[in-house]
């Protein structure tokens, strides 16, 4: 479908590829896929890895390759986590869908290989009794369905389904495929990168080729055509090392209103915790006067605060009591206190 | 009309605090394919106002004509039928709306009614833009399964629909999410800032501010820009004209905190305990959010203990909150953190002091 306002939409959706071969760095299934649309073999499928690797796109581009535009409506289901996908969604829709028998038509230049395919994107967010009212369905139609699951973490989908599938992980893209996807974009839209700016952008995205792109945007827009490394950093919202820095000097007073002082104003200046956190941990670990002993126990504090935010926990008091333990640590005072 | 509503700055070039973040947004929107917008920092920082000024940059004075309406929404969810009730305020261009109001049935709220309004087109097509702006506030309240079912609409419905989200804290965001739009840092002003908007204001009123006046009610307000206009009005009401000595009250509940502070430092007992409980059941009455009450506990504590204790306690009151986070109930966390201090604290006074 032609849109009606071509220019309307955001980068990162004018450059999603549109065939599986210009889905960058996951040559392992793309090579299976490619195999697809000659041989019209399909397993069910199941596509794990972080955000804005490629799931998403090359599951919609091979249902999109092997039916073409006009059958994709009635051999294509996509179901995402905007969808309702409960036990009863499992029990109705899905199992009609899987259930219908295949028409016959066929639309010359594409496969139309004789299954329906269902996508199950973001199917992590699934509960498990609405995966396990799945294994059935699956099962009783796999000669007329196929299945695509997509998520970012595999350990949410029941072992039962995801033995059934062929598994791919999407790896987070590396520097030189990201760079080349990025000069890729450059060149469409008149833009200038230096190297040096490239593999800024490569490492502020940390192999998340969406958050590469968003930025890119973002950057030509405030910026102009020529982009320097400072720019990119700076719509990133990647925090400053010196930020990062002062806290563990404020530790290092041993004083604990200072430290108290300086998260607070962390917590003002906004900066998002749980990346500050990351950032602090490696500031950590490289400090070379730190003992071995203290970093560890720094560290430990770190995981488990990780594990509060993720929580929910607040990040001021999260964020104090890292700062607290860690000047414990640097003075050796007890983990608790004695009297 | 309230200072804070009187004063807010209504188009981006007259946004003073957070002058740079505005002309950025200007630039953003020069096309009409800018990104989807997440817009982070502490409470009164400023982001609802850069957030109205942009959507007046978008789509120009329409955008202020808005009607705000309680819609109640039916929704079938196979076994039975859910109402639920939702504030919108909403012009020709855009909808505003607070989907973690619907509590656990916040996924239904994003999976019915947001993605219907994302996926059609805006009303008026022959407008200034191709897609109409969805303002979603309280991100960070949303839980985990309303925040996934926004993933596949924020790309799907990209071509006719923008969503601009707004929170407090972008770690209670998922990385999905944060990965799937441009993430506004917008950081709590600093007292300075704080004077200078609150002396404009005093301009603008035909007020004499006494040397140092503003000073001392920015110096009051935490970095909190809405905190500190509130108070400034305040005092005006109090006493005009301003004397040099004066200071805004604190706020009640604040005051009330502080003397429980009091209250848990002069005698720990298990009768304290219980008089302190139904103070804490008054302030959640009154709607003050349990975690504003810890920490501002905990801020009082801290003034008056010694060093070795205020590592304890700080750590005491983040277990406690993630505790509360995780349960359901807040006032027993809160009693919990109470009596986890006067056990310490008693500790302490024996071991000092015999
Ligand atoms: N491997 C890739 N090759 C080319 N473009 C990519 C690739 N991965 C991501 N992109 C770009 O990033 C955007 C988002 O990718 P996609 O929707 O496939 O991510 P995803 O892996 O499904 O992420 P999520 O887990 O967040 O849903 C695409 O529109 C495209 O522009
Ligand atoms: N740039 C500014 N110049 C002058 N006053 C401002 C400016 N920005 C905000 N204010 C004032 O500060 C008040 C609070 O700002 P705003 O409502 O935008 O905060 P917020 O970040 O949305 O807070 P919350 O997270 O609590 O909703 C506004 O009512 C307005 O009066
Ligand atoms: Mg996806
Ligand atoms: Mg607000």
């Amino acid at each position: 479908m032609a849109p009606l306002v071509p220019m309307s939409q955001p980068w990162v959706e004018k450059y999603r590829p549109r065939q599986v071969k210009d889905v960058a760095h996951q040559e392992e299934v793309i090579r299976v896929l490619t195999n697809t649309l000659q041989t019209a073999d399909l397993p069910h499928m199941l596509f794990y890895g972080p955000p804005g690797t490629g799931k998403t796109t090359t599951a919609l581009a091979i249902a999109h390759q092997l039916y073409g535009p006009e059958l994709y409506k009635s051999r294509v289901l996509e179901l995402n986590a905007s969808d309702d996908r409960g036990i009863n969604v499992v029990r109705t829709k899905i199992k009609d869908f899987a259930a219908v028998a295949v028409g016959t038509t066929r639309k010359a230049g594409y496969p139309c290989p004789p299954y329906k395919i269902i996508i199950l994107d973001e199917a992590d967010s699934m509960t498990e009794d609405a995966q396990n009212a799945l294994r059935r369905t699956m099962e009783t139609y796999s000669k007329v369905t196929r299945f695509f699951f997509i998520c970012n973490y595999i350990s949410r989908i029941i072992e039962p389904l995801a033995s059934r599938c062929a598994k791919f992980r999407f790896k987070p893209l590396s520097e030189e495929v990201m760079s080349s996807r990025i000069m890729h974009i450059c060149n469409e839209e008149g833009l200038n990168l230096d190297s040096q700016a490239l593999s800024t952008l490569s490492a502020i995205s940390q192999g998340d080729l969406r958050r590469a792109i968003t930025y890119l945007q973002s950057a030509a827009r405030l910026f102009g055509s020529s982009i320097s490394p400072t720019d990119l950093i700076s719509v990133s919202g990647v925090i400053p090392e010196d930020v990062v820095k002062s806290l563990l000097a404020a530790c290092r007073s041993g004083e604990f209103d200072v430290a108290n002082k300086e998260v607070s104003n962390i917590i003002a200046e906004g900066y998002p915790v749980s990346q500050l956190m990351a950032q602090f941990l490696d500031v950590i670990v490289s400090t070379d006067d730190i003992p071995d002993e203290q970093k560890a126990r720094i560290c430990k504090k770190l995981g488990e605060t990780d594990k509060c935010l993720v929580d929910g926990a607040d990040e001021y008091l999260q964020l104090l009591d890292v700062a607290s333990e860690t000047i414990r640590a640097l003075f050796n005072m007890p983990q608790t206190l004695v009297f | 009309m309230l200072w804070v509503d009187k004063y807010r700055p209504k188009t981006l070039d007259k946004v003073t605090v957070h002058d740079q973040v505005a002309q950025n947004l200007r630039k953003l929107v020069s096309e009409q394919d800018c990104p989807h917008l997440l817009f982070y920092g502490p409470s009164g920082s400023g982001k609802k106002t850069l957030i109205l000024a942009l959507i007046k940059q978008m789509f120009g004075a329409g955008a202020e004509k808005v009607k705000m309406e309680n819609k109640t929404w039916k929704i079938d969810t196979g076994t039975r039928t859910l109402e639920i009730e939702l504030a919108m305020l909403s012009s020709a261009h855009h909808v505003e709306m607070n989907p973690s109001d619907a509590g656990f049935q916040d996924r239904y709220v994003v999976q019915e009614v947001i993605k219907e309004m994302a996926k059609n087109r805006p009303i008026d097509a022959k407008g200034k833009r191709a897609f109409k702006v969805l303002v979603l506030n309280e991100v960070d309240k949303l839980s985990r399964e309303a925040q996934h079912s926004l993933r596949r609409t924020m790309e799907k419905y990209s071509a006719s629909c923008r969503l601009i989200l707004c929170c407090n804290s972008s770690s209670k965001v998922t990385e999905a999410v944060r990965s799937r739009c441009l993430n506004v840092r917008v950081n709590a002003p600093s007292e300075d800032q704080i004077v200078q908007v609150l002396e404009f204001i005093g301009k603008k009123e035909n007020l004499q501010l006494p040397a140092g006046f503003a000073a001392r009610i920015a110096a009051q307000s935490n970095r909190n820009l809405r905190r500190a206009i509130l108070f400034f009005e305040t005092c005006k009401v109090q006493q005009y004209p301003f004397t040099s000595n004066q200071a805004a009250p604190p706020l009640d509940w604040e005051q009330y905190v502080s003397e429980i502070s009091t209250d848990i430092l002069t005698e720990q007992s298990p009768k304290r305990l219980y008089a302190v409980r139904q103070k804490f059941y008054e302030l959640l009455v009154n709607c003050i959010p349990p975690e504003s009450i810890l920490k501002k506990l905990l801020a009082e504590l801290l003034k008056k203990l010694d060093a070795d204790l205020k590592h304890e306690i700080c750590h005491w009151a983040a277990h406690y909150e993630h505790k509360m986070r995780l349960g359901s109930k807040a006032i027993f966390h809160l009693e919990a953190f109470v009596a986890k201090f006067m056990s310490i604290y008693k500790e302490f006074l024996v071991a000092s002091f015999g």
